[in-house]
Protein backbone atom coordinates (compact mmCIF):
# COMPACT_ATOMS: atom_id res chain seq x y z
CA UNK A 1 0.00 0.00 0.00
CA UNK A 2 1.14 3.47 -1.08
CA UNK A 3 0.58 6.56 1.46
CA UNK A 4 -0.50 10.04 -0.31
CA UNK A 5 -0.85 12.53 2.53
CA UNK A 6 -2.58 15.98 1.99
CA UNK A 7 -1.74 18.90 4.44
CA UNK A 8 -4.44 21.27 5.08
CA UNK A 9 -8.69 20.84 4.08
CA UNK A 10 -9.17 24.02 2.69
CA UNK A 11 -10.14 25.26 -0.44
CA UNK A 12 -7.21 23.36 -2.14
CA UNK A 13 -6.97 20.03 0.31
CA UNK A 14 -10.47 19.08 0.06
CA UNK A 15 -10.23 19.48 -3.95
CA UNK A 16 -7.31 17.56 -4.42
CA UNK A 17 -8.68 14.98 -2.01
CA UNK A 18 -11.88 14.42 -3.89
CA UNK A 19 -10.02 14.41 -7.37
CA UNK A 20 -7.18 11.69 -6.21
CA UNK A 21 -10.06 9.24 -4.36
CA UNK A 22 -11.51 9.32 -7.98
CA UNK A 23 -8.27 8.83 -9.91
CA UNK A 24 -6.33 6.01 -8.04
CA UNK A 25 -7.21 2.85 -7.01
CA UNK A 26 -8.52 2.20 -3.42
CA UNK A 27 -6.28 -1.70 -3.58
CA UNK A 28 -2.90 0.53 -4.32
CA UNK A 29 -3.39 4.00 -2.23
CA UNK A 30 -4.29 5.04 1.09
CA UNK A 31 -5.52 9.01 0.96
CA UNK A 32 -4.92 10.47 4.39
CA UNK A 33 -5.71 14.29 4.57
CA UNK A 34 -4.90 16.54 7.81
CA UNK A 35 -6.53 19.53 9.20
CA UNK A 36 -6.25 21.35 12.75
CA UNK A 37 -10.16 22.55 12.50
CA UNK A 38 -13.37 20.54 11.75
CA UNK A 39 -15.11 23.68 10.38
CA UNK A 40 -14.89 24.82 6.75
CA UNK A 41 -15.00 28.29 6.48
CA UNK A 42 -16.25 29.80 3.13
CA UNK A 43 -13.51 32.36 2.59
CA UNK A 44 -14.65 35.06 -0.29
CA UNK A 45 -18.18 35.15 2.08
CA UNK A 46 -16.13 36.89 4.56
CA UNK A 47 -16.31 39.78 2.77
CA UNK A 48 -20.17 40.43 3.04
CA UNK A 49 -20.28 39.83 7.23
CA UNK A 50 -19.20 43.52 7.71
CA UNK A 51 -22.26 44.41 5.88
CA UNK A 52 -24.57 42.82 7.65
CA UNK A 53 -25.17 40.24 4.43
CA UNK A 54 -24.22 37.25 5.75
CA UNK A 55 -23.69 36.07 8.88
CA UNK A 56 -21.31 33.27 10.65
CA UNK A 57 -23.45 30.73 9.80
CA UNK A 58 -23.65 31.48 6.14
CA UNK A 59 -19.80 30.88 5.46
CA UNK A 60 -19.37 27.63 7.92
CA UNK A 61 -20.12 23.74 6.83
CA UNK A 62 -18.22 20.75 8.44
CA UNK A 63 -15.52 19.65 6.93
CA UNK A 64 -16.36 16.11 6.88
CA UNK A 65 -18.87 16.19 4.68
CA UNK A 66 -16.63 17.07 2.04
CA UNK A 67 -14.88 14.04 2.85
CA UNK A 68 -15.64 11.01 0.62
CA UNK A 69 -15.47 8.02 2.58
CA UNK A 70 -12.77 5.15 2.68
CA UNK A 71 -10.63 8.28 3.58
CA UNK A 72 -8.45 8.81 6.38
CA UNK A 73 -8.77 11.88 8.49
CA UNK A 74 -6.72 13.01 11.26
CA UNK A 75 -7.81 16.16 13.17
CA UNK A 76 -4.21 17.71 14.33
CA UNK A 77 -2.15 20.61 13.92
CA UNK A 78 1.00 19.71 11.61
CA UNK A 79 3.92 20.50 13.55
CA UNK A 80 6.56 19.92 11.14
CA UNK A 81 7.26 18.43 7.60
CA UNK A 82 10.51 15.94 7.26
CA UNK A 83 11.13 16.12 3.46
CA UNK A 84 14.79 13.77 3.16
CA UNK A 85 12.56 11.48 5.55
CA UNK A 86 9.17 11.65 3.36
CA UNK A 87 7.45 11.91 6.98
CA UNK A 88 5.32 14.66 8.52
CA UNK A 89 5.65 15.24 12.23
CA UNK A 90 2.01 15.93 14.04
CA UNK A 91 1.65 18.03 17.15
CA UNK A 92 -0.49 15.33 18.53
CA UNK A 93 2.73 12.92 18.47
CA UNK A 94 1.66 10.51 15.07
CA UNK A 95 3.88 10.35 12.18
CA UNK A 96 3.10 10.01 8.81
CA UNK A 97 5.50 8.42 6.02
CA UNK A 98 4.49 9.46 2.70
CA UNK A 99 5.18 8.27 -0.84
CA UNK A 100 3.96 11.41 -2.45
CA UNK A 101 2.79 14.46 0.07
CA UNK A 102 0.61 17.32 -1.28
CA UNK A 103 0.83 20.70 0.36
CA UNK A 104 -2.19 22.52 1.23
CA UNK A 105 -2.07 24.71 4.21
CA UNK A 106 -2.71 27.97 2.72
CA UNK A 107 -2.04 31.37 4.01
CA UNK A 108 -3.31 33.83 6.77
CA UNK A 109 -3.14 36.83 8.33
CA UNK A 110 -0.07 38.26 10.57
CA UNK A 111 -1.00 41.52 12.00
CA UNK A 112 1.71 40.96 14.33
CA UNK A 113 4.26 41.92 11.36
CA UNK A 114 3.21 45.46 11.55
CA UNK A 115 4.39 47.72 15.07
CA UNK A 116 1.13 48.61 16.98
CA UNK A 117 -0.89 46.69 14.94
CA UNK A 118 -2.29 44.61 17.63
CA UNK A 119 -1.96 47.30 20.44
CA UNK A 120 -4.96 49.34 22.16
CA UNK A 121 -6.99 49.49 19.28
CA UNK A 122 -7.02 46.71 18.02
CA UNK A 123 -10.53 45.21 17.38
CA UNK A 124 -11.80 48.60 19.31
CA UNK A 125 -11.18 50.67 15.96
CA UNK A 126 -8.93 48.82 13.88
CA UNK A 127 -10.16 45.51 12.19
CA UNK A 128 -9.68 42.98 9.86
CA UNK A 129 -11.87 41.20 7.79
CA UNK A 130 -9.64 38.12 6.48
CA UNK A 131 -10.41 36.22 9.53
CA UNK A 132 -14.28 35.69 10.79
CA UNK A 133 -13.35 37.10 14.46
CA UNK A 134 -12.59 40.11 12.20
CA UNK A 135 -15.28 40.20 10.01
CA UNK A 136 -17.80 39.58 12.57
CA UNK A 137 -16.29 42.10 14.67
CA UNK A 138 -16.48 44.61 12.55
CA UNK A 139 -19.89 43.93 11.54
CA UNK A 140 -20.96 44.95 15.23
CA UNK A 141 -18.88 48.22 14.98
CA UNK A 142 -20.08 49.24 12.13
CA UNK A 143 -23.95 48.37 13.49
CA UNK A 144 -22.86 51.82 15.58
CA UNK A 145 -20.78 53.92 13.90
CA UNK A 146 -22.29 56.99 12.85
CA UNK A 147 -19.38 57.92 10.37
CA UNK A 148 -16.07 59.62 10.36
CA UNK A 149 -12.66 58.30 8.52
CA UNK A 150 -12.71 55.06 7.29
CA UNK A 151 -9.29 53.80 5.94
CA UNK A 152 -8.48 50.53 4.38
CA UNK A 153 -5.06 49.74 4.12
CA UNK A 154 -3.03 46.72 2.34
CA UNK A 155 -0.10 46.42 4.45
CA UNK A 156 2.00 44.35 1.88
CA UNK A 157 1.91 42.16 -1.64
CA UNK A 158 0.74 39.12 -1.99
CA UNK A 159 -2.44 39.21 -0.34
CA UNK A 160 -5.13 36.44 -0.75
CA UNK A 161 -7.51 37.48 -3.15
CA UNK A 162 -6.07 40.78 -4.46
CA UNK A 163 -9.77 42.22 -5.54
CA UNK A 164 -11.28 42.14 -1.97
CA UNK A 165 -10.09 44.96 -0.40
CA UNK A 166 -11.16 46.90 -3.50
CA UNK A 167 -14.53 45.26 -3.10
CA UNK A 168 -14.58 46.18 0.58
CA UNK A 169 -14.32 49.84 -0.54
CA UNK A 170 -17.32 49.58 -2.90
CA UNK A 171 -19.61 47.86 -0.58
CA UNK A 172 -18.83 50.03 2.37
CA UNK A 173 -19.48 53.10 -0.28
CA UNK A 174 -23.01 50.87 -0.90
CA UNK A 175 -23.96 50.37 2.66
CA UNK A 176 -23.32 53.64 3.96
CA UNK A 177 -25.35 55.22 1.23
CA UNK A 178 -28.25 52.55 1.91
CA UNK A 179 -27.75 53.97 6.17
CA UNK A 180 -28.42 57.36 4.63
CA UNK A 181 -25.13 58.69 6.15
CA UNK A 182 -22.77 58.60 3.11
CA UNK A 183 -21.93 62.16 3.43
CA UNK A 184 -20.63 61.60 7.31
CA UNK A 185 -18.10 58.98 5.61
CA UNK A 186 -14.59 59.44 4.39
CA UNK A 187 -13.65 56.20 2.63
CA UNK A 188 -9.77 56.28 1.67
CA UNK A 189 -7.85 53.35 0.00
CA UNK A 190 -4.28 53.20 1.12
CA UNK A 191 -2.32 50.56 -0.98
CA UNK A 192 1.45 49.97 -1.57
CA UNK A 193 0.45 49.06 -5.26
CA UNK A 194 0.98 51.99 -8.07
CA UNK A 195 -2.22 51.68 -8.39
CA UNK A 196 -5.78 50.38 -7.72
CA UNK A 197 -4.86 47.12 -8.71
CA UNK A 198 -1.67 44.70 -9.50
CA UNK A 199 -2.35 44.90 -12.65
CA UNK A 200 -2.11 47.82 -15.26
CA UNK A 201 -5.17 47.92 -17.60
CA UNK A 202 -7.48 46.84 -15.12
CA UNK A 203 -5.91 49.17 -12.39
CA UNK A 204 -6.60 52.21 -14.60
CA UNK A 205 -10.67 51.05 -14.75
CA UNK A 206 -10.49 50.11 -11.52
CA UNK A 207 -8.98 53.37 -10.14
CA UNK A 208 -11.67 55.28 -12.59
CA UNK A 209 -14.36 53.41 -10.49
CA UNK A 210 -12.60 54.62 -7.28
CA UNK A 211 -13.55 57.96 -8.32
CA UNK A 212 -16.95 57.77 -9.39
CA UNK A 213 -18.03 55.90 -6.01
CA UNK A 214 -15.47 59.06 -4.42
CA UNK A 215 -13.11 57.05 -2.70
CA UNK A 216 -9.96 58.55 -2.18
CA UNK A 217 -7.25 56.80 -3.28
CA UNK A 218 -3.08 56.99 -1.95
CA UNK A 219 -0.86 54.53 -3.77
CA UNK A 220 2.77 53.74 -3.02
CA UNK A 221 2.10 53.94 0.58
CA UNK A 222 4.35 51.17 2.25
CA UNK A 223 2.92 50.94 5.88
CA UNK A 224 5.53 50.92 8.97
CA UNK A 225 3.46 50.99 12.20
CA UNK A 226 -0.07 52.35 13.81
CA UNK A 227 -0.06 55.34 16.11
CA UNK A 228 -2.67 54.33 18.50
CA UNK A 229 -2.46 57.55 20.27
CA UNK A 230 -3.16 59.95 17.20
CA UNK A 231 -5.13 57.37 15.64
CA UNK A 232 -2.91 57.43 12.16
CA UNK A 233 -0.94 55.06 10.02
CA UNK A 234 2.66 56.40 9.36
CA UNK A 235 4.58 54.92 6.11
CA UNK A 236 8.07 54.01 5.99
CA UNK A 237 8.67 57.11 4.56
CA UNK A 238 6.82 59.27 7.47
CA UNK A 239 3.92 59.87 5.42
CA UNK A 240 0.87 59.58 7.31
CA UNK A 241 -3.03 59.24 6.89
CA UNK A 242 -5.36 59.92 10.20
CA UNK A 243 -8.17 57.42 10.70
CA UNK A 244 -11.22 57.07 12.73
CA UNK A 245 -12.21 53.27 11.55
CA UNK A 246 -9.01 51.25 10.11
CA UNK A 247 -9.73 48.11 7.98
CA UNK A 248 -6.60 46.47 7.23
CA UNK A 249 -5.14 43.56 5.45
CA UNK A 250 -2.27 42.72 7.84
CA UNK A 251 0.19 40.90 5.94
CA UNK A 252 -0.04 37.56 4.72
CA UNK A 253 2.29 34.53 5.57
CA UNK A 254 2.49 30.74 4.55
CA UNK A 255 1.60 28.66 8.28
CA UNK A 256 4.77 28.46 10.39
CA UNK A 257 4.76 25.25 10.07
CA UNK A 258 6.38 25.46 6.63
CA UNK A 259 9.02 27.64 8.01
CA UNK A 260 9.87 24.68 10.83
CA UNK A 261 10.43 22.85 8.13
CA UNK A 262 12.63 24.99 6.62
CA UNK A 263 11.00 25.09 2.90
CA UNK A 264 9.42 28.54 2.77
CA UNK A 265 10.78 31.43 1.34
CA UNK A 266 10.48 35.06 3.59
CA UNK A 267 6.58 35.21 3.84
CA UNK A 268 6.84 31.22 5.10
CA UNK A 269 5.60 30.16 0.87
CA UNK A 270 7.06 27.30 -0.62
CA UNK A 271 8.68 27.74 -3.90
CA UNK A 272 7.17 25.75 -6.61
CA UNK A 273 7.64 25.56 -10.65
CA UNK A 274 5.11 28.00 -11.83
CA UNK A 275 4.14 25.57 -14.62
CA UNK A 276 3.86 21.71 -12.99
CA UNK A 277 3.33 22.79 -9.45
CA UNK A 278 6.03 20.42 -8.19
CA UNK A 279 8.14 21.76 -5.18
CA UNK A 280 11.72 22.67 -6.60
CA UNK A 281 12.91 21.21 -3.64
CA UNK A 282 11.95 17.87 -3.88
CA UNK A 283 10.11 15.56 -6.48
CA UNK A 284 7.80 14.19 -4.38
CA UNK A 285 6.32 17.14 -3.23
CA UNK A 286 3.66 19.25 -4.65
CA UNK A 287 1.97 22.72 -4.06
CA UNK A 288 -0.84 24.35 -4.34
CA UNK A 289 -3.50 27.16 -3.66
CA UNK A 290 -2.36 30.04 -1.16
CA UNK A 291 0.42 28.03 0.13
CA UNK A 292 2.92 28.38 -3.19
CA UNK A 293 5.68 31.33 -3.59
CA UNK A 294 3.73 31.62 -7.57
CA UNK A 295 3.06 34.77 -9.00
CA UNK A 296 -0.90 34.33 -9.71
CA UNK A 297 -3.46 35.40 -7.47
CA UNK A 298 -4.02 33.73 -4.29
CA UNK A 299 -7.62 32.65 -4.65
CA UNK A 300 -10.23 29.94 -4.18
CA UNK A 301 -10.70 29.96 -8.66
CA UNK A 302 -7.36 30.09 -8.72
CA UNK A 303 -6.65 26.91 -6.86
CA UNK A 304 -9.90 25.24 -8.68
CA UNK A 305 -7.98 25.88 -11.97
CA UNK A 306 -4.21 24.69 -10.68
CA UNK A 307 -6.18 21.36 -9.21
CA UNK A 308 -7.34 20.30 -12.44
CA UNK A 309 -3.27 20.55 -13.77
CA UNK A 310 -1.99 19.00 -10.75
CA UNK A 311 -4.14 15.81 -10.59
CA UNK A 312 -2.89 15.22 -13.88
CA UNK A 313 0.74 15.32 -12.74
CA UNK A 314 0.42 13.65 -10.47
CA UNK A 315 -0.82 10.61 -12.12
CA UNK A 316 2.03 11.02 -14.48
CA UNK A 317 4.54 11.36 -11.77
CA UNK A 318 2.80 8.54 -9.98
CA UNK A 319 3.31 6.28 -14.24
CA UNK A 320 6.87 7.81 -14.25
CA UNK A 321 6.01 9.75 -17.07
CA UNK A 322 7.15 13.16 -17.62
CA UNK A 323 4.96 16.40 -15.68
CA UNK A 324 2.96 17.92 -19.11
CA UNK A 325 0.49 19.57 -17.09
CA UNK A 326 1.47 23.48 -17.47
CA UNK A 327 -0.69 25.93 -15.30
CA UNK A 328 -0.77 29.44 -16.84
CA UNK A 329 -1.57 31.66 -14.03
CA UNK A 330 -5.62 31.51 -15.21
CA UNK A 331 -7.54 33.68 -12.60
CA UNK A 332 -11.18 34.32 -12.72
CA UNK A 333 -12.43 36.84 -10.29
CA UNK A 334 -15.84 38.32 -9.57
CA UNK A 335 -15.56 42.04 -8.34
CA UNK A 336 -18.72 42.44 -5.82
CA UNK A 337 -19.02 47.12 -6.89
CA UNK A 338 -22.06 47.69 -4.61
CA UNK A 339 -25.66 48.68 -5.76
CA UNK A 340 -26.52 45.01 -7.00
CA UNK A 341 -23.57 44.83 -9.46
CA UNK A 342 -20.48 43.50 -10.10
CA UNK A 343 -17.46 43.53 -12.78
CA UNK A 344 -15.31 40.31 -13.98
CA UNK A 345 -11.80 39.90 -14.71
CA UNK A 346 -10.20 36.80 -16.34
CA UNK A 347 -6.21 37.19 -16.46
CA UNK A 348 -3.14 34.97 -16.39
CA UNK A 349 0.50 34.60 -16.39
CA UNK A 350 1.27 36.36 -19.30
CA UNK A 351 -2.24 38.60 -20.53
CA UNK A 352 -3.45 41.31 -18.43
CA UNK A 353 -7.30 41.64 -17.93
CA UNK A 354 -8.89 42.42 -20.76
CA UNK A 355 -12.74 43.55 -21.87
CA UNK A 356 -15.18 41.40 -23.60
CA UNK A 357 -17.66 39.12 -22.92
CA UNK A 358 -17.35 35.57 -20.77
CA UNK A 359 -17.52 32.47 -20.85
CA UNK A 360 -19.35 32.78 -24.56
CA UNK A 361 -17.69 34.90 -26.87
CA UNK A 362 -19.95 38.08 -27.66
CA UNK A 363 -22.55 36.47 -25.82
CA UNK A 364 -21.61 36.38 -21.76
CA UNK A 365 -22.93 36.61 -20.15
CA UNK A 366 -20.74 38.06 -17.84
CA UNK A 367 -19.03 41.31 -18.79
CA UNK A 368 -15.82 41.56 -18.61
CA UNK A 369 -14.41 44.99 -16.97
CA UNK A 370 -17.58 46.71 -16.73
CA UNK A 371 -20.00 46.65 -14.09
CA UNK A 372 -23.18 44.47 -14.53
CA UNK A 373 -26.00 42.82 -12.57
CA UNK A 374 -25.29 40.15 -14.15
CA UNK A 375 -21.89 40.14 -13.11
CA UNK A 376 -23.03 40.47 -9.20
CA UNK A 377 -25.62 37.22 -10.02
CA UNK A 378 -21.79 35.03 -10.83
CA UNK A 379 -20.43 36.19 -7.62
CA UNK A 380 -23.72 35.30 -5.80
CA UNK A 381 -24.17 31.95 -7.44
CA UNK A 382 -20.14 31.36 -6.81
CA UNK A 383 -20.71 30.43 -3.11
CA UNK A 384 -23.41 27.55 -4.16
CA UNK A 385 -20.88 26.72 -7.21
CA UNK A 386 -18.10 26.60 -4.26
CA UNK A 387 -19.87 23.80 -1.65
CA UNK A 388 -21.38 21.75 -4.69
CA UNK A 389 -19.33 21.89 -7.44
CA UNK A 390 -15.50 23.05 -6.72
CA UNK A 391 -14.97 21.66 -3.50
CA UNK A 392 -16.40 18.12 -4.51
CA UNK A 393 -13.60 18.30 -7.51
CA UNK A 394 -17.16 18.22 -10.13
CA UNK A 395 -16.30 20.14 -12.94
CA UNK A 396 -16.88 23.92 -13.97
CA UNK A 397 -18.24 24.97 -17.03
CA UNK A 398 -14.83 27.07 -17.29
CA UNK A 399 -11.44 25.55 -18.49
CA UNK A 400 -8.71 25.51 -16.66
CA UNK A 401 -6.29 27.32 -18.98
CA UNK A 402 -7.56 30.93 -20.02
CA UNK A 403 -9.13 31.63 -23.41
CA UNK A 404 -8.73 34.60 -25.46
CA UNK A 405 -12.26 33.83 -27.33
CA UNK A 406 -14.56 37.17 -26.96
CA UNK A 407 -11.94 39.14 -25.97
CA UNK A 408 -10.94 42.48 -27.14
CA UNK A 409 -7.47 44.21 -27.27
CA UNK B 1 12.08 46.56 -26.00
CA UNK B 2 13.12 49.99 -26.18
CA UNK B 3 16.66 51.12 -26.73
CA UNK B 4 17.90 53.86 -24.96
CA UNK B 5 21.28 56.14 -24.78
CA UNK B 6 22.68 56.65 -20.92
CA UNK B 7 25.94 57.01 -20.06
CA UNK B 8 26.93 57.78 -23.19
CA UNK B 9 26.46 54.08 -24.24
CA UNK B 10 22.90 52.55 -26.52
CA UNK B 11 21.48 50.18 -23.43
CA UNK B 12 18.18 48.09 -24.09
CA UNK B 13 15.37 48.18 -21.68
CA UNK B 14 12.66 45.63 -21.46
CA UNK B 15 8.84 46.27 -21.16
CA UNK B 16 9.14 47.08 -17.21
CA UNK B 17 11.91 49.63 -18.34
CA UNK B 18 14.47 47.59 -16.76
CA UNK B 19 17.79 46.83 -18.23
CA UNK B 20 17.73 44.07 -20.96
CA UNK B 21 21.23 43.35 -20.50
CA UNK B 22 23.35 42.84 -17.82
CA UNK B 23 26.72 42.84 -19.61
CA UNK B 24 25.92 46.81 -20.53
CA UNK B 25 25.36 48.02 -16.48
CA UNK B 26 28.59 49.48 -15.19
CA UNK B 27 28.82 51.94 -11.81
CA UNK B 28 27.97 55.21 -14.49
CA UNK B 29 25.37 53.69 -16.05
CA UNK B 30 24.02 52.79 -12.18
CA UNK B 31 24.40 56.51 -11.44
CA UNK B 32 22.33 57.61 -14.49
CA UNK B 33 19.39 55.00 -13.54
CA UNK B 34 19.76 56.22 -9.94
CA UNK B 35 19.30 59.91 -11.19
CA UNK B 36 16.20 58.84 -13.15
CA UNK B 37 14.55 57.50 -10.40
CA UNK B 38 15.39 61.08 -8.59
CA UNK B 39 18.12 59.53 -6.33
CA UNK B 40 21.04 61.89 -7.51
CA UNK B 41 24.04 60.30 -5.43
CA UNK B 42 25.16 56.55 -4.75
CA UNK B 43 26.95 56.27 -1.64
CA UNK B 44 28.20 53.52 -0.02
CA UNK B 45 24.92 52.92 1.86
CA UNK B 46 23.33 52.40 -1.63
CA UNK B 47 26.45 50.30 -2.88
CA UNK B 48 25.88 47.93 -0.18
CA UNK B 49 22.14 47.44 -1.28
CA UNK B 50 23.09 47.20 -4.92
CA UNK B 51 25.70 44.68 -4.19
CA UNK B 52 24.16 42.16 -2.20
CA UNK B 53 20.89 42.86 -4.99
CA UNK B 54 23.69 41.75 -7.57
CA UNK B 55 24.83 38.54 -5.39
CA UNK B 56 21.20 37.62 -4.60
CA UNK B 57 20.35 37.99 -8.19
CA UNK B 58 23.35 35.70 -9.54
CA UNK B 59 22.77 32.57 -6.30
CA UNK B 60 19.28 32.85 -6.90
CA UNK B 61 18.13 34.07 -10.58
CA UNK B 62 15.81 36.40 -8.98
CA UNK B 63 16.31 40.26 -7.29
CA UNK B 64 15.76 39.86 -3.71
CA UNK B 65 12.32 41.05 -1.55
CA UNK B 66 12.42 43.87 0.45
CA UNK B 67 12.27 41.20 3.65
CA UNK B 68 15.01 39.19 2.19
CA UNK B 69 16.79 42.74 2.20
CA UNK B 70 15.79 43.85 5.51
CA UNK B 71 17.28 40.26 6.80
CA UNK B 72 20.07 40.35 5.28
CA UNK B 73 21.92 43.36 3.69
CA UNK B 74 22.53 44.88 6.76
CA UNK B 75 20.20 48.01 6.13
CA UNK B 76 17.09 47.78 8.00
CA UNK B 77 13.77 49.20 6.28
CA UNK B 78 13.68 52.46 7.69
CA UNK B 79 17.12 53.39 5.95
CA UNK B 80 16.13 50.95 2.94
CA UNK B 81 13.41 53.53 2.34
CA UNK B 82 15.67 56.92 3.08
CA UNK B 83 18.20 55.60 0.38
CA UNK B 84 15.85 54.13 -2.02
CA UNK B 85 12.27 56.30 -1.91
CA UNK B 86 9.10 54.49 -2.19
CA UNK B 87 9.63 50.93 -3.32
CA UNK B 88 13.61 50.23 -2.31
CA UNK B 89 13.02 46.63 -3.62
CA UNK B 90 12.03 47.66 -6.78
CA UNK B 91 13.63 50.94 -7.29
CA UNK B 92 17.55 49.24 -6.20
CA UNK B 93 16.76 46.33 -8.60
CA UNK B 94 16.25 48.72 -11.73
CA UNK B 95 19.50 51.03 -10.52
CA UNK B 96 21.85 47.31 -10.32
CA UNK B 97 20.79 46.69 -13.60
CA UNK B 98 18.72 43.40 -12.68
CA UNK B 99 14.96 42.76 -14.01
CA UNK B 100 11.84 43.39 -12.09
CA UNK B 101 11.80 41.11 -8.82
CA UNK B 102 9.19 38.14 -9.87
CA UNK B 103 7.50 39.07 -6.15
CA UNK B 104 6.99 42.70 -7.05
CA UNK B 105 3.48 41.97 -9.05
C1 LIG C 1 -11.92 37.98 2.61
C2 LIG C 1 -11.56 37.01 1.54
C3 LIG C 1 -12.25 37.04 0.33
C4 LIG C 1 -11.95 36.14 -0.68
N1 LIG C 1 -12.67 36.21 -1.85
C5 LIG C 1 -12.42 35.31 -2.83
C6 LIG C 1 -13.19 35.30 -4.04
O1 LIG C 1 -14.13 36.10 -4.22
N2 LIG C 1 -12.90 34.40 -4.99
C7 LIG C 1 -11.90 33.49 -4.83
O2 LIG C 1 -11.68 32.68 -5.73
N3 LIG C 1 -11.12 33.48 -3.71
C8 LIG C 1 -11.37 34.35 -2.70
N4 LIG C 1 -10.62 34.32 -1.56
C9 LIG C 1 -9.43 33.45 -1.47
C10 LIG C 1 -9.72 32.00 -1.15
O3 LIG C 1 -10.51 31.88 -0.01
C11 LIG C 1 -8.38 31.29 -0.93
O4 LIG C 1 -7.52 31.59 -1.99
C12 LIG C 1 -8.55 29.79 -0.87
O5 LIG C 1 -9.30 29.44 0.25
C13 LIG C 1 -7.18 29.10 -0.81
O6 LIG C 1 -7.29 27.75 -0.57
P1 LIG C 1 -6.14 26.95 0.17
O7 LIG C 1 -6.63 25.54 0.23
O8 LIG C 1 -4.83 27.21 -0.46
O9 LIG C 1 -6.07 27.55 1.65
P2 LIG C 1 -7.19 27.47 2.79
O10 LIG C 1 -8.54 27.29 2.17
O11 LIG C 1 -6.98 28.65 3.64
O12 LIG C 1 -6.87 26.14 3.58
C14 LIG C 1 -5.70 25.91 4.34
C15 LIG C 1 -6.04 24.82 5.35
O13 LIG C 1 -4.82 24.35 5.95
C16 LIG C 1 -5.02 24.19 7.33
N5 LIG C 1 -3.71 24.33 8.00
C17 LIG C 1 -2.78 25.30 7.79
N6 LIG C 1 -1.72 25.13 8.59
C18 LIG C 1 -1.98 24.02 9.33
C19 LIG C 1 -1.25 23.33 10.36
N7 LIG C 1 -0.05 23.74 10.78
N8 LIG C 1 -1.82 22.22 10.90
C20 LIG C 1 -3.04 21.78 10.46
N9 LIG C 1 -3.76 22.39 9.52
C21 LIG C 1 -3.24 23.50 8.96
C22 LIG C 1 -6.00 25.28 7.72
O14 LIG C 1 -6.68 24.97 8.91
C23 LIG C 1 -6.92 25.32 6.49
O15 LIG C 1 -8.05 24.46 6.64
C24 LIG C 1 -10.91 35.19 -0.50
C25 LIG C 1 -10.22 35.14 0.72
C26 LIG C 1 -10.53 36.03 1.73
C27 LIG C 1 -9.79 35.97 3.04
Amino acid sequence: MKNLVILGAGTAGTMMLNKMDAMLDSSQWQITIVDQFETHYYQPGFLFIPFGIYSRKDVIKPKRDFFPSGTNVVMSEIDRIEPEQNRVLLKNNVVLNYDLLIVATGAKVAPGEIEGMQEDLWYKNIFDFYTIEGACALGEFFRHWEGGKLVLNVAEMPIKCPVAPLEFVFLADWWFTEQGIRDKVDIHYVTPLPGAFTKPRASGILGDFLDLKNIHLTSEFNISRVDNEEKKIVSWDETEVPFDVLVTIPTNMGDAAIERSGMGDELNFIPTDKHTLQSEAHENIFVIGDATNLPSSKAGSVAHFQADILAENLMSFIEGRPLRGKFDGHANCFIESGFGKGILIDFNYDTEPLPGKFPLPGVGPFSLLEETEMNHYGKIMFRWMYWNFLLRGKELPIESHMSMAGKRM
Amino acid sequence: METRELAGAAIAFDEDGHMANRQEWNENVALALAKEEGIDELNDRHWIVLNFMRKVFDEMGDAPSIRKLTKESGVNTKELYQLFPKGPAKKAAKIAGLPKPKGCI
